[in-house]
């Protein structure tokens, strides 16, 4: 029951933000498939029509089969390892030890770093230089005598990237901790005491009790941490600059867009990353708002 | 009970070493900063240092001080305005419904997970068409991204209090900017912490904006700590202090304020 004042009211309040979504988001969005379809190349704007033309030319170039490629590594490494990792220690901390809060707080702290000087400390930790000069985590594994653990990191041919990923796990598992750790405690404690007068172990009971009742958090983590890795960006600048064994879709999107000039070429690049992300996200969105109404 | 959790003591050993694990860089970059250009090697990278010395933070904070400036100039605007904006659009969305609004929500929405690169074009070409470039463009742009993350935080936690609570003030004859000014916004200090935090760190934490939005004198925190570690000039011991300021502000603000981080974080995977 509105009264018509406020009514009005609301919707001039919430405008300028709708405004701003719809310009900002949408007619973007529009604009850049836009210059997508245009041979608008150098910095002059030029929207002459060009077809699919700049989407064909990617798909036949290697650079971009490298960026694929290299994507599909770093998501695998990426988001197995933090969710396994997240999932272990949930279930670690779970087990009402003390000094919970504190380990807790330890797993998370790198959420509250940015990507870039998570990059810079990275960089200089998965340092590749051997002999004398050899620094860094290879150093530490020579002094803990594990010298087979030693590598070249992200120079790594063809594997460089999932080096990344371990940077990336480093920063984000505590994040996946956090929702595991969210999830068991929404679990009610009946159903693991049922279990274990049942005589279940505990392996048993997270195995066939817990992590069934935990697949919604999964599935989010999997949507949140695949739809990062498709985004990945800053992390790979700040440890490796602008490589190319090391490129990905949203690096090649900036250099070929504001070093390289290529208008088209960029803007194809940025709407088939927003395609890649729109397939995970607007289902996930869907489900999320009706899971909610339905509560 | 007492022998149950006897036997679990052994968790401590993989917990500890996780944590050995997650405070490794953060060792090495207090470490590496602390010590003095003298003892600074690759080669004994891991060592503890030799005492307290400053010279890798002021040689760090002479080169990076304008950016961090740049950096609180530009976050802390676009932080208050962001959350403010969420606030009331999550006010509208939850309570005060129009006709669409379950429409126009998951529009909004949808806006908080697209990749950057796909509006990138269009959002440098149209500040500069407006003429709001540099911080105040990486400001704005702050702002508006910032509006789907900050609106679901506002609109789960309004839409969570009880009808019951405006019902009884319509009653008593408040308008809908009555209702929010004195029921809802008293309320919603914890929301605004929440909220604040997140667009702080976000907008801290930035570089994509920050790298097409700004030039050389404008670049924020990010920006410039990163063309520092990428030029060969700077020593690798600078760097590391260098980004220990870089982390310091949003650090300080999980030391102090974590327990709503964490909130934060878990509303960013929509559940609220």
């Amino acid at each position: 029951m509105l009264r018509d004042k406020d009514k009005y009211l609301s919707i001039l309040l919430i405008s300028p933000s709708i405004l701003a979504v719809l310009i900002f988001i949408y007619g973007f969005i529009a604009w850049s498939v836009r210059v997508s379809l245009s041979k608008w190349k150098g910095l002059n704007a030029d929207y002459t029509w060009n077809g699919l033309k700049n989407y064909l030319n990617l798909f036949s170039d290697p650079r971009f089969a490298v960026d694929v490629r290299n994507t599909l590594i770093f998501t695998g490494v990426f988001v197995i390892g933090s969710i396994l990792l997240g999932f272990l220690l949930a279930v670690m901390l779970d087990q009402g030890l003390k000094g919970e809060g504190f380990f807790r707080s330890l797993f998370l702290f790198p959420m509250a770093i940015s990507y870039i000087v998570t990059g810079v400390v990275w960089r200089w930790l998965m340092n590749p230089a051997t002999g004398s000069r050899t620094s860094g985590l290879n150093l530490l594994f020579s002094y803990l005598h594990l010298d087979f653990l030693q590598n070249a990191w992200h120079t790594t041919p063809y594997w460089g990237i999932a080096a990344i990923a371990l940077a990336a796990i480093w920063q984000m598992s505590g994040y996946t901790m956090a929702l595991y750790l969210a999830g068991l405690r929404s679990i009610p404690t009946e159903l693991r005491e049922a279990a274990q007068i049942d005589g279940a172990t505990e392996f048993q009971i997270y195995r066939y009790i817990m992590l069934p009742l935990l697949s919604p958090v999964t599935l989010s983590a999997l949507i949140i941490l695949g739809h990062m890795s498709l985004k990945v960006f800053d992390l790979i600048v700040a440890i490796a600059g602008k490589q190319l064994p090391l490129d990905v879709p949203a690096i090649y999107m900036w250099q070929t867009t504001f070093d390289g000039l290529f208008y088209g070429r960029g803007a194809a690049i940025g709407i088939l990353l927003l395609l890649s992300v729109a397939v995970l996200i607007i289902p996930y969105i869907r489900y999320t708002l009706k899971t909610e109404t339905e509560q | 009970m007492n022998k149950l959790r006897l036997n679990k003591t052994w968790l401590y050993i993989p917990l500890i070493f996780m944590a050995i694990f997650y405070l490794l860089p953060m060792y090495v970059m207090l470490a590496t900063s602390f010590k003095s250009f003298a003892e600074v090697d690759l080669k004994t990278m891991w060592n503890l240092p030799m005492g307290i010395h400053f010279d890798n933070f002021v040689e760090a904070f002479s080169k990076l001080s304008p950016s961090l400036w740049n950096s609180f100039a530009m976050v802390i605007p676009a932080t208050l305005l962001s959350s403010a904006l969420g606030s009331l659009n999550g006010f509208i969305l939850a309570k005060w419904k129009f006709r669409g609004a379950d429409i126009i929500f998951p529009f909004i929405l949808f806006g908080m997970f697209i990749p950057y690169q796909s509006i990138l074009i269009p959002l440098v070409q149209f500040m500069n068409a407006i003429g709001v470039t540099g911080l105040p463009g990486l400001a704005l742009a702050h702002i508006i991204y910032g509006i789907p993350i900050t609106t679901l935080t506002f609109r789960n936690y309004y839409a969570s209090l009880p009808q019951e609570l405006l019902e009884a003030a319509k009653i008593d004859g408040a308008d809908m900017l009555g209702i929010y000014r004195y029921i809802l916004l008293p309320i919603s200090i914890p929301s605004f912490v929440v909220v604040l935090i997140w667009q702080f760190t976000s907008a801290w934490n930035d570089f994509l904006f920050a790298v097409v939005l700004t030039g050389n004198e404008q670049w924020p925190i990010t920006v410039a700590l990163n063309n520092m570690a990428g030029s060969q000039i700077v020593a690798w011991n600078v760097q590391m202090a260098g980004s220990l300021l870089a982390a310091l502000p949003t650090l300080l603000v999980y030391i102090f304020l974590g327990r709503y981080f964490l909130r934060g974080l878990l509303a960013g995977s929509l559940k609220g």
